[in-house]
């Protein structure tokens, strides 16, 4: 590890960014997470239970697959994948959410509640929850229902209740809100499983920690497959967990690029995008300092992306600090280029892509080039694009 | 010495308990809000809770929510509350405290928001999202330009916060201890007299500073059950409520009515 990267100190700062911005109530809550965090990551039942759990309910290893139609498009460098939507439920979500949820089961909380933009880590919290036996209620926004209905039912077949939130844009944000809200009336039994590396210390080492197993898998899978680390890695990134997941385990390596895709919605000009890092200002949100996209009065911007999953106006501390020290840069892909990604991949290689990820390829096929011939890029390909094709084929016009 | 200070010994003395009350700023219009505030104090409330209004106020349920997003329509923002600061301050001697989220406040500038705040008449900030553990920023830049006396950081004390816990946010207290009464978030109701009482006591035996318990109070039998167990009290979202319900009446309507429920919310306490 770069010795100048000793991120974050003991209350989650990643320099200035990260902490634990939260009311007092819930303050006690954090802290206990904090504690548990520190003494079950090392418990040895628990790591077996979880790695056993990663095998053999979520599918891990996912592949590492070279999209060889899509290089020889692209015309550069070898754009490889790294199969996320391939595991349970079809996200990289489950991975984090299976880790929580053993997690809570440990602290001896039955309740888990979740916010979920496109429903994935809904689906995935929702998930867990039957199969740990607990109860579970997913906040989601009235605009996110109507775009993930797939998601929805899924949630609800499984057993956990989906509550609808009607405030603000009717989307991630306004989720969040309303889950918070509801957790500092419940705090006392119930365990909060936050989707992405954001929120208030803990959370975003907790969630990092949960991923990084992507990145750990990669790192081996491309040195067998290539018999060296890759030259760039690309993500999508809304709150950053994928990015996270796959970028941390290649932090010392400071040969290899990392570049987080943030969606520019219709292009950052029409200010309906939700590129928090390339376009937002520091400040706080929800239990944490970053990047936000906000007015000089520090009230909050409604972000906007043609996926669910990236509409979110902040983004993770870490990011913040990866991007302050430049071990990693941040792109924007807008809705159209990544629609276009999405048919992409799909006729090219066969694999639907999430709209999240699709940000993630279509920046990919355009730097493939610059990159050059012989190079190797590794691609998060983070979910499955199954729970778009409703939107994705009407905006599609087929 | 200062304002709160001030105000909390002269109760004292009386025997009576501090009514402070929160609204808004903002809500529903800035002239609104101004006509509001004056009726409160007229009407006998004891401390102003200014609230600057966010477009996501987790910690608070939906009557201030909607508050908030009307101040918002109407165009509050910190600048122009600063300036509703100092205009009350022309003709009151109450404290005023400014209640907010972190972020506006840090988007404006820790430093710039300091001396504004002061120099409008301000006597403290209350940020709901800015715990013991991320105060020293804020204080250390207070410290450059004024004392605690001046402009103090009110801390919450809640009913999760352990006795450890406890004791540090007393000893980091400023001005008073707001405690808050209820897990929860503002403006839903339920309140157990016993418990609150309990609560303000183990408060006590780590500061000297007034507890003012808030959360769940709506109305003068509540005031009058808890009252007894600090120094005084908060009330919130009844004001809000009582806005809300004259709102297509005109200011002259709402204001007196937010007036005549501060009047009877402070007759138990008197």
């Amino acid at each position: 590890m770069n010795s100048n990267y000793n991120y974050p100190d003991s209350r989650g700062h990643f320099g200035q960014f990260g902490g634990m911005y939260v009311g007092e109530t819930l303050m006690p809550a954090v802290l206990e997470l904090d504690e548990a965090r520190k003494k079950y990551m090392q418990d040895e039942s628990f790591k077996s239970e979880l790695s056993e759990l990663l095998k053999k309910f979520v599918g891990r290893p996912s592949p590492v697959y070279l999209a060889s139609h899509l290089s020889e498009y692209a015309g550069g460098a070898n754009i490889y994948l790294k199969r996320e939507d391939l595991v349970h439920t079809g996200a990289h979500k489950i991975n984090n959410t299976v880790g929580q949820g053993l997690l809570a089961k440990y602290m001896n909380k039955r309740k888990l509640i979740a916010e979920t933009g496109a429903g994935q880590h809904g689906v995935a919290t929702a998930t867990v929850a039957a199969l740990l036996g607990m109860e579970c209620k997913v906040f989601m926004g009235r605009e996110d229902i109507k775009r993930q209905k797939p998601n929805v039912d899924r949630m609800r077949l499984m057993g956990a209740e989906v509550i609808q939130v009607d405030g603000g844009t009717g989307t991630l944000k306004d989720a969040m809100n309303a889950a918070l809200r509801y957790w500092t009336t419940a705090v006392e039994d119930t365990f909060y499983v936050i989707g992405t590396v954001a929120g208030p210390h803990p959370y975003p080492i907790l969630v990092r920690d949960f991923q990084k197993v992507i990145g750990e898998e990669a790192r081996r899978q491309m040195l067998e497959e290539t018999g060296r680390l890759p030259d760039s890695i690309v993500a999508c990134i809304g709150g950053g967990s994928n990015a996270m997941g796959i970028f941390y385990p290649f932090l010392p390596d400071e040969d290899v690029e990392l570049v987080g895709v943030e969606a520019a919605g219709r292009g950052i000009e029409t200010g309906e995008h939700a590129a928090s890092l390339s376009h937002g200002s520091v400040g706080i949100l929800h239990g944490s300092k970053s990047y936000v996209l906000q007015d000089e009065y520090g009230q909050i911007n409604e972000a906007y992306s043609v996926s669910a999953g990236l509409d979110y106006p902040g983004v993770g501390p870490e990011h913040a600090i990866l991007k302050e020290i430049s071990r990693a840069k941040y792109e924007t892909i807008t809705d159209s280029e990544a629609m276009d990604a999405f048919c992409l991949l799909s006729e090219k290689e066969g694999i639907i892509p999430a709209l999240e990820s699709s940000h993630a390829i279509s920046y990919a096929v355009k730097y493939a080039p610059k990159l050059g011939k012989g190079k190797n890029m590794l691609v998060n390909l983070s979910g499955r694009g199954d729970k778009d094709l409703t939107s994705a084929i009407s905006i599609l016009g087929m | 010495m200062s304002r709160i200070k001030e105000t909390f010994n002269k109760l004292k003395n009386k025997n009576a308990k501090a009514l402070a009350g929160f609204i808004t700023a903002g809500d529903p219009t800035i002239e609104g809000s101004l006509a509001i505030a004056s009726e409160m104090f007229d009407n006998g409330l004891d401390i102003l809770e200014l609230g600057v209004p966010f477009s996501d106020p987790t910690a608070d349920g939906d009557v201030i929510q909607r508050s908030s997003a009307r101040a918002l329509m109407a165009g509050a923002n910190l600048s122009k509350i600063i300036q509703m600061t100092a205009k009350l301050r022309e003709k009151y001697n109450q404290p005023i405290i400014i209640f907010s989220y972190l972020n506006p406040i840090y988007r404006y500038g820790y430093e710039r928001f300091i001396r504004e705040a002061i120099e409008a008449g301000a006597d403290g900030l209350l940020a709901v999202d800015m715990p013991i553990e991320e105060s020293e920023d804020f204080k250390s830049i207070r410290n450059k330009h004024s004392s605690q006396e001046d402009f103090a950081l009110i801390k919450l004390a809640a009913p999760t916060t352990n006795e450890a816990r406890l004791e540090t946010i007393c000893r980091a207290g400023e001005g008073f201890i707001y405690m808050i009464n209820r897990v929860g978030i503002t403006g839903t109701g339920g309140l157990d007299p016993e418990s609150v009482a309990k609560h303000a006591r183990q408060i006590k035996q780590h500061t000297d500073l007034p507890v003012c318990m808030g959360f769940g109070i709506s109305s003068p039998e509540d005031a009058e059950k808890i009252a007894f167990a600090g120094e005084g009290i908060v009330v919130g979202s009844l004001f809000e409520k009582t806005i809300e319900k004259n709102l297509d009446k005109g200011k002259e309507v709402y204001s007196k009515q937010v007036g005549e429920t501060v009047r009877a919310m402070k007759a138990p306490l008197r």
